[in-house]
């Protein structure tokens, strides 16, 4: 199974201050236990939310805000893709993670294809894979 | 801690750790067999004073400690020395290597020639493969005897007894417990690669869904694979097979349909093949041509399945690079199966006369009497020559052969189909 760690941002990644050395050697060495054990998938820090923008929607209308977003605790600075054998590693894995005091970090379980179960029918799954194809082709 | 929470808590720490730990013992002790009980044991007390102390800070190393002085305990009762009726010296040494602070378990490397020991021993030539299998998913994929045995879909018992009687053997052997080298190397890596690959057929090629652990499999040699590629980053064929498996497995999604009949490779949906493993595979195989290695027989097979995997339409597909793949792989390690999958491209590529060439000659060559796949192959090379008469009957007959009912009723429709051209 796989599994999202959402990195919550704080003021510091906001603020664009790069981790320190040691911080940064720190994450290096975890992120080459994870992919030494096979359990890496994909992971990438993202800039401070200052460089990013939301789409609101309502009814047919789109607005754009541009970041910054004020409520830190809510924005996310980095995530990893994990694969692993069951929730109770991924937790391991994570208590691991080189983070200092105030850190938060989120776990959360990817959807695969058999966790929709009964819910996701033939009709829906067909307008899905159309949806998916179109996004394809855009690449 | 609620004991249950604990215990699924320990299990996560087992199969983080376990390998680790077991290869770090195998070193110290020399026999894989007595490092997995001491491990074991290790596991055992941790189960007993971890739901009421907490999991500790560093788990691995408390299991490590634990383990050593069980170790030590056993020396001292003299099981050690019965055991492996060697001289006092040996005792001695063990003693040393214990009494090492635990330094040099902190530097990488040695850890990862540890594994790399453990997984050149679990494979060893010396073991039957079915023995290989077995050893190499419970000592460095953690898996329990339980969940092997219902993953091959055989009884417990069964897998048991094969662990117990390959680690007698490799004891018996005297297989020492290190990274060959020189001549060797390629061999014992060739059997190492073997082992992976086969654990992921076996899940890849269950069509059985309702048991989720056989697919699992080939989430366990995935990850036994990616270990292997960070362990011996220098091989390509350990990179040619992760690409292989990788792009493999980003088709899995695809190959079944709602009523989970198997889909064919031409007739899959594309959009549900997974991007992540097409780039993780098409990134292992650069690793792999980068060091040199495009024309390792894995390597191969992954530049073919990367060949469709980079296609968005089937009608995209580089049908003649694949043949010229194929005649690469064939030359490399031929067989009539190769053959027909070389048949397969070459009509695809160069017209339906140029495969039916090549088929007419395996079917006089005779090797394959018997599958299903030669008539079926040379069936549909028949249909689009226009000769539907024969197609019929050589569909039919493949029809015949097939032991699965879902791709009987394909071929049956494909005949049906043929009739009315």
């Amino acid at each position: 199974m796989r599994f999202m760690v959402l990195v919550k941002a704080d003021e510091n990644s906001e603020a664009g201050v790069m981790p320190s050395e040691q911080a940064l050697a720190g994450m290096q060495k975890y992120n080459e236990e994870l992919v030494k054990a096979g359990v890496m998938l994909a992971g990438e820090g993202l800039h401070p939310s200052s460089k990013g923008a939301r789409v609101r929607f309502s009814g047919d209308e789109r607005t754009v805000v541009d970041g910054p977003f004020t409520e830190a605790k809510e924005l996310i600075a980095g995530f990893w893709l994990w694969q692993v054998k069951s929730r109770e590693e991924a937790i391991e894995w994570l208590r691991r993670a080189p983070f200092g005091g105030g850190s938060e970090l989120e776990l959360r379980q990817v959807f695969e294809a058999e966790d929709f179960g009964d819910e996701f029918t033939p009709e829906l799954r067909e307008q899905e894979e159309r949806l998916r194809a179109q996004t394809e082709q855009q690449q | 801690m609620a004991v249950a929470d604990a215990h699924r808590a320990i299990e996560a720490v087992w199969r983080i750790e376990s390998a680790r730990l077991i290869a770090g013992l195998a070193r110290i002790v020399r026999d894989v067999g007595l490092a997995e009980e001491l491990a074991q044991d290790a596991l055992v007390a941790a189960l007993e004073r971890w739901p009421e102390s907490g999991v500790p800070n560093k788990p691995g190393a408390w299991l490590m400690a634990t383990a050593k002085h069980g170790a030590i305990d056993r020396l001292r009762r003299g099981k050690l020395l019965e055991r492996k009726q060697e001289e006092l010296g040996r005792e001695l040494e063990i003693q040393g290597k214990i009494a090492r602070p635990d330094l040099d378990a902190a530097i990488d490397d040695e850890v990862g020639d540890d594994l790399l020991s453990l997984v050149f021993t679990t494979c060893h030539p010396v073991l039957s493969t079915e023995a290989r299998v077995a050893l190499t998913l419970r000592l460095l994929g953690g898996l329990k005897t339980a969940e092997i045995s219902r993953a091959f879909l055989v009884s417990e018992a069964t897998v048991a007894q094969r662990i117990v009687r390959a680690k007698r053997t490799l004891a018996e052997s005297r297989v020492p417990f290190e990274v060959p080298s020189g001549d060797e190397l390629s061999e014992r890596l060739a059997s190492v690669l073997e082992v992976v690959y086969l654990v992921f057929n076996e899940g890849y090629s269950a069509t059985a869904g309702d048991d989720w652990m056989r697919p699992a499999l080939c989430e366990d040699a995935l990850r036994l694979g990616r270990i292997l590629a960070e362990l011996a980053p220098g091989e390509p064929e350990v990179h040619g097979l992760v690409a292989l498996i990788e792009i493999q497995a980003s088709r899995l999604r695809a190959r079944s349909g709602p009523a989970g009949e198997p889909v064919l490779l031409l007739d899959q949906d594309r959009a549900r093949w997974d991007r992540l493993l097409i780039n993780r595979g098409l990134a292992a195989l650069e690793r792999a041509e980068a060091l040199g290695g495009a024309l390792g027989p894995y390597a191969l097979q992954a530049a073919i399945a990367a060949c469709h995997a980079r296609a968005h339409a089937p009608q995209d597909t580089d049908w003649q690079r694949i043949a010229a793949l194929y005649d690469a792989l064939a030359q490399l390690a031929g067989s009539p199966v190769v053959e027909l999958n070389r048949a397969v491209a070459l009509g695809m590529a160069f017209g339906p006369a140029a495969g039916l060439e090549l088929v007419d000659a395996l079917v006089a060559d005779g090797s394959l009497e018997g599958y299903h796949l030669l008539p079926s192959v040379r069936g549909d090379l028949l249909a689009k020559r226009g000769r539907s008469d024969e197609a019929r009957d050589e569909l039919e007959r493949a029809a015949g052969l097939t032991r699965n009912a879902r791709e009987r009723e394909l071929l049956l429709e494909r005949a049906r189909a043929c009739a009315s051209m």
